[in-house]
């Protein structure tokens, strides 16, 4: 039963894997002919619709970890997959209920507009920024790590080569086709995605006669009642709850989603993406939900562990066992598309921090011409893709799984409330934010070095000193607490005045860009 | 012309419905999900009884989260795109019409 294909180089999977990446570069190559200003760069020309907008949405989120991880936790944990899953998709509600209408009247190209829109500019986006930034790169670094490992098991790339093509082909897709190229390159990942989830299913209920009771019964037969069971994942509900905070807001700080909004023409295009998004990812979880099963059916977890560990092979097992080699080439070069879509939306997240808010924005005090902009944003692009690549063979069997947890951390902490408060809250002032946002990152960074992910399993200490293994529980309410005292105390009568002018542009998009 | 829109009492009444009806979905939103942690911390007896064969109600129900949180958004453009885009509408043409 051991004989697989996996770790070789396919003539299907790099058939399908050319395929993709013809098409990829074709498509920044037209892309590239329309990315002459700012607008274009960042924000696609404010031209794709909701329902586009709400597929790349999809394609930025959901990682290669969401696809093979997830399968692979459910194959070997059973439900504790789930409740990761539900996790991941709970935040989207919230940016639709809180955030993304007023995001798309209010700011340009970033979050930090928003932050930024009635308070001192300088300061509030060298804070925003920063917060961006540091969640974007330790995305970016889990990504790359990711990458590295997972092409290396399925292809039998060395790892180093793998993360150079990734880096690659991110910095030609981001840095000639601008935001244009990386939203075509995130719906046709999500497309295939889908698709390709669809079509596993789809064979594992061939399989089974469309039948779950059975499909369950085998795995609890063959591993016990506890699979259909919550297990470890709860151990300590506090801590559960502090996950559940930074993955519910901090979905709703991601640079790089919050910066997907800019790209459709109104508000209303706004919201009906996040329906869109939220409907695919939703049914992508819960087909990863019955690809785990079916793997832990039909290849069996002790196959599956083999050969990797953390049961990333699941899926790609899986598909060998009931589509052949083909199958299993194109899900391969799927999931390669999924990193990709992942790494290019999170380029160019970060390079228009750096660009927008940090140079133009803070070092030329708002005043470049669209040509110095563009050119500012292909410099940040180049710089950050190399530093990517840099950083992925760096961290290379390094354990980086805290690193995702800690940008969501990040996220929900520095860059949530801040933007949160200044949306809704008229006393909210430039020292309260700055304090917020530094508060809420501060403390995400030292609780995590304390916690037992990074102070016990990474540095070897015996007990950890903050006991939860995620901060938000006191780095997000923290960010709240702090920005509204520092803004009671320092009251900024410009900012309360500009938070009524602001109201019409905030809820009827009257003068939004 | 600004001070005139603010201090009208459509535009009021806008503000005042769009943020009723965020914080109301986002409180049910936070009510379903952690309902769900509770659950999974002390509610085992009720996430392990078996509803269907060897299927635990713990799988309808997270499966159930997913499913709410979409309808949930569904409900938001719904409402946003009859109620609140026509009081939109009917402000920008009073604005036009002046």
């Amino acid at each position: 039963m051991l004989e697989t294909t996996i770790g070789q180089p396919t003539l299907t999977a790099i058939v399908f894997f050319f395929l993709f990446v013809i098409a990829t570069l074709y498509i920044t190559y037209w892309a590239a002919k329309r990315t002459r200003t700012t607008t274009e760069f960042y924000a696609a020309g404010r031209s794709i619709t909701g329902f586009q907008n709400g597929l790349a949405l999809a394609g930025d989120y959901m990682s290669a970890a969401s696809f093979l991880g997830i399968a692979g936790l459910v194959a070997l944990k059973g439900y504790d997959g789930l409740i990761y899953s539900v996790g991941f998709l709970v935040g989207w509600p919230i940016v639709m209920f809180l955030i993304a209408e007023q995001l798309r009247n209010l700011g340009k190209y970033t979050f930090a507009d928003v932050v930024a829109y009635r308070l001192k500019q300088r300061q509030i986006r060298t804070a925003a920024a920063t917060g961006a930034l540091i969640t974007v790169l330790l995305y970016l670094i889990a990504q790359m790590v990711g990458a590295g490992s997972l092409i290396k098991l399925l292809f039998g790339i060395p790892y180093e080569i793998a993360v150079i093509i990734v880096g690659a082909l991110m910095i030609a897709y981001v840095l000639f086709g601008g935001m244009l190229a990386t939203t075509w390159v995130q719906i046709i990942k999500a497309v295939l995605l889908l698709g390709g989830a669809t079509i596993l299913v789809f064979l594992i209920l061939i399989k089974f006669g469309f039948n779950y009771v059975e499909l369950f019964s085998i795995v609890t037969n063959k591993y016990g009642e506890k699979m259909l069971q919550p297990g470890g994942l709860v151990k300590n509900p506090i801590d559960t709850i502090s996950l559940g905070l930074a993955l519910m807001f901090g979905t709703a700080g991601l640079p790089h989603i919050l910066m997907r909004f800019y790209t459709v023409p109104d508000a209303k295009e706004a919201r009906k993406s996040v329906f869109y998004a939220t409907g695919f990812i939703g049914y992508f979880y819960i087909l990863t939900f019955t690809i785990g099963f079916g793997a832990a059916a039909v290849v069996g977890q002790e196959i599956i562990s083999k050969i990797d560990k953390g049961g990333n092979m699941a899926a790609p097992l899986l598909a060998e066992a009931l589509g052949g080699e083909v199958f299993l080439g194109f899900l391969a070069a799927v999931a390669f598309a999924t990193i990709l879509a992942v790494v290019a939306g999170l380029t160019l997240a970060g390079a228009s921090a750096v660009s927008h808010d940090l140079y133009v924005g803070v070092i030329r005090r708002g005043k470049a011409d669209e040509k110095l902009e563009v050119r500012a944003a292909k410099i940040a692009t180049l710089s950050l893709g190399i530093l990517a690549i840099l950083l992925g063979i760096a961290f290379k069997e390094q354990n980086v799984a805290f690193m995702v947890g800690l940008a969501f951390a990040i996220a929900a902490s520095a860059n949530f409330p801040a933007l949160l408060m200044s949306i809704f809250w008229k006393k909210f002032t430039t020292q309260g934010a700055i304090c917020s946002i530094y508060t809420g990152l501060a403390l995400s960074v030292i609780l995590i070095i304390l916690s037992p992910t990074v102070w016990v399993d990474i540095l070897k200490n015996p007990e950890p000193i903050f006991p939860l293994k995620s901060p938000a529980i006191v780095s997000f309410f923290a960010a709240f607490i702090v920005g509204i005292l520092v803004s009671l105390i320092t009251k900024e009568e410009e900012a309360e005045e500009k938070f009524e002018a602001e109201k019409i542009r905030a809820y009827i998009g009257v003068g939004a860009e | 012309m600004k001070e005139k829109i603010l201090n009208s009492d459509e535009f009021k009444g806008l503000v005042r419905s769009k943020n009723a009806v965020s914080i109301i979905l986002t409180l049910v939103e936070l009510f379903i999900y952690f309902g769900f942690i509770v659950l999974l911390a002390y509610g085992k007896e009720i996430m392990t009884y078996k509803v269907y064969g060897p299927i635990t109600a713990g799988i309808p129900i997270g499966i159930g989260v997913i499913v709410l949180s979409w309808l949930l958004t569904g409900i938001y453009v719904a409402w946003a795109n009859k109620s609140y885009d026509e009081k939109v509408t009917n402000i920008k043409e009073s604005l036009g019409g002046e």
